[in-house]
């Protein structure tokens, strides 16, 4: 038996597997015992998905994409990405959609405060459930019975799911697209960006904790965005230190015994877009389905929100003014 | 169109029924074709191997949570860490988050590596009575990528449970990734010939959490795995000054106690947030060893004795 460990000195597919697109998929010797070999030699997934050309005449319509990363668990990026759309859409001028792909733990439905609410279906696809006029959210937690029901999916239906997502929702004309991901490196993460391949994406803003346990785990989604040519707007560090309404004492709940994100940032050349103090207030909110933007804006956590959400509307800003310059 | 209910897609037949991907009820399923090929219906040989190579393996524990970052990798190495302080007890601890392999580090296991003998992969001695396994030690670095689809990641957990020279345990661990999907099914279908305890299940005071936990409960009674209880990490907070008590994570639906009241099932204990919690897993050491009278070492060891008995 070949030994693993040389096989992933790389963190990508073993050296020898001959990629799934490659003449040789399935049929190379080191193809042998691998789960996917019948599949490749199959030659399905050598022909591109004709979903990918739809998806990007569909969401021609959007002129901004952010997907929201974190290679780890419970680090906020739903609570991020619920407060961005929020922010994003107090400019009633702009239309901003938040798209949840987080398929087996669903929580922007409860956070945006749409819990009980369905998806229709028209001619035109399916509608997303709207907070505000200018506000529309797409979940599989709307597709469920109750809010307790379980989505126990392998890969294959996940990315299903997703491709339909993209397709079939009647998303209209937007300005903003946020997606919201779960943790990891694996089928959402692939499906998303190359369900997105033919559109243009501005970037991923990445969310971690301080400690080091966590930094390890982003290292590895950084990693995956340049791997998959995914630009990094900024890299947000929430649960930043704890003030005792008491005493004002600050704790560092989730030390950052290697530098925090401050450092990895610093080490990778990332932009450090903020960091955002942990608040009750902020789980409080998420659990009641309100924007604590709205509840407690002068609180030094909504501040930090706020001037991250600038940070990224300057580059989304940036971007297309680029663009224009270009042309 | 999805119709859900009680909580499973209603009209998949299921892949090892005979009408699957045969059903009109298939039709634009992703996984049709490989249904209706019939391989989703032959049993995987290494089921009944993996049941031969673990029948020496006295008590199997499954750590999970349908949310992600609520503890269930530090409650793992500090489970596995408090049954090994008995120096007669063998101990493993299998990590399969094949994405966020979290155990190296928190295990102070960084830069290790496994080695390959006739036997099967050895795993890494934290002490002579407690080994430990995890994609982690088979990367180049701590930073390495694995983006691996489904298929790949089960694979990987099939080799770890049937190529590992596990020898003979009292107690293996498996600590697993927030969802309920790839990881959790091929864990449980890789262990269907052996017993399995139960599992434990974490989670985090607030409502975002318990949501999913309620999934992840779901999932267990849907495979007929055993619960043997719920962790309610992050309890609140004690402010090392003023000794004031905040919930950073209020549990705004009743936490875990309610959850745990409504579905009957036990409440093991409440951890509060103390911030040498994260100091001691960065630092890869047992806070149960650096801090053992804090009020979070004595619950996990409340918790743990609660479990074994």
């Amino acid at each position: 038996m070949k030994c693993l460990k040389s096989l992933l000195s790389h963190g990508d597919s073993p050296p020898d597997c001959p990629g799934t697109k490659s003449e040789q998929a399935g049929k190379s010797a080191s193809c042998q015992g691998c789960p996917n070999q019948k599949l490749c030699a199959s030659g399905a997934t050598k022909a591109p998905d004709p979903a990918i050309a739809e998806i990007g005449i569909k969401l021609s319509t959007v002129k901004h994409k952010i997907l929201v990363l974190s290679g780890k668990g419970g680090v906020g990026k739903s609570t991020f990405s619920a407060h961005l759309a929020h922010a994003l859409a107090s400019d009633t001028t702009k239309e901003v959609a938040l798209l949840d792909v987080d398929i087996c733990g669903p929580s922007i439905p409860r956070i945006m405060g749409l819990e009980g609410e369905q998806v229709h279906q028209s001619g035109s696809g399916w509608s997303p459930v709207y907070v505000e006029d200018n506000l529309a959210v797409m979940s599989i937690g709307f597709l469920l019975g109750g809010p307790d029901d379980a989505v126990i999916w392998r890969g294959p239906k996940k990315n299903g799911m997703i491709k339909q997502f993209l397709r079939d929702v009647d998303w209209g004309e937007l300005d903003y697209l946020i997606v919201d991901t779960p943790p990891g490196t694996s089928d959402e993460h692939l499906s998303i960006v190359q369900y997105l391949s033919s559109t243009h994406v501005d970037g991923a803003v990445i969310i971690t904790t301080p400690q080091e346990v966590s930094l390890q785990d982003v290292r590895k989604e950084i990693r995956f965005c340049k791997k998959v040519k995914l630009p990094i707007i900024g890299v947000v560090e929430n649960m930043s230190g704890f003030v005792c309404p008491k005493c004002k004492n600050t704790s560092q709940i989730f030390p950052p015994t290697s530098g925090g994100a401050e450092k990895m940032c610093a080490d990778l050349n990332l932009p450090l877009l903020g960091k955002v103090p942990l608040d009750p207030r902020i789980a409080q909110s998420c659990d009641e389905g309100r924007s604590f933007l709205s509840e407690v804006p002068d609180s030094p956590a909504a501040q930090a929100y706020q001037r991250i959400v600038q940070s990224i509307q300057d580059y989304c800003s940036n971007r297309v003014t680029e663009e224009q310059s270009a042309t």
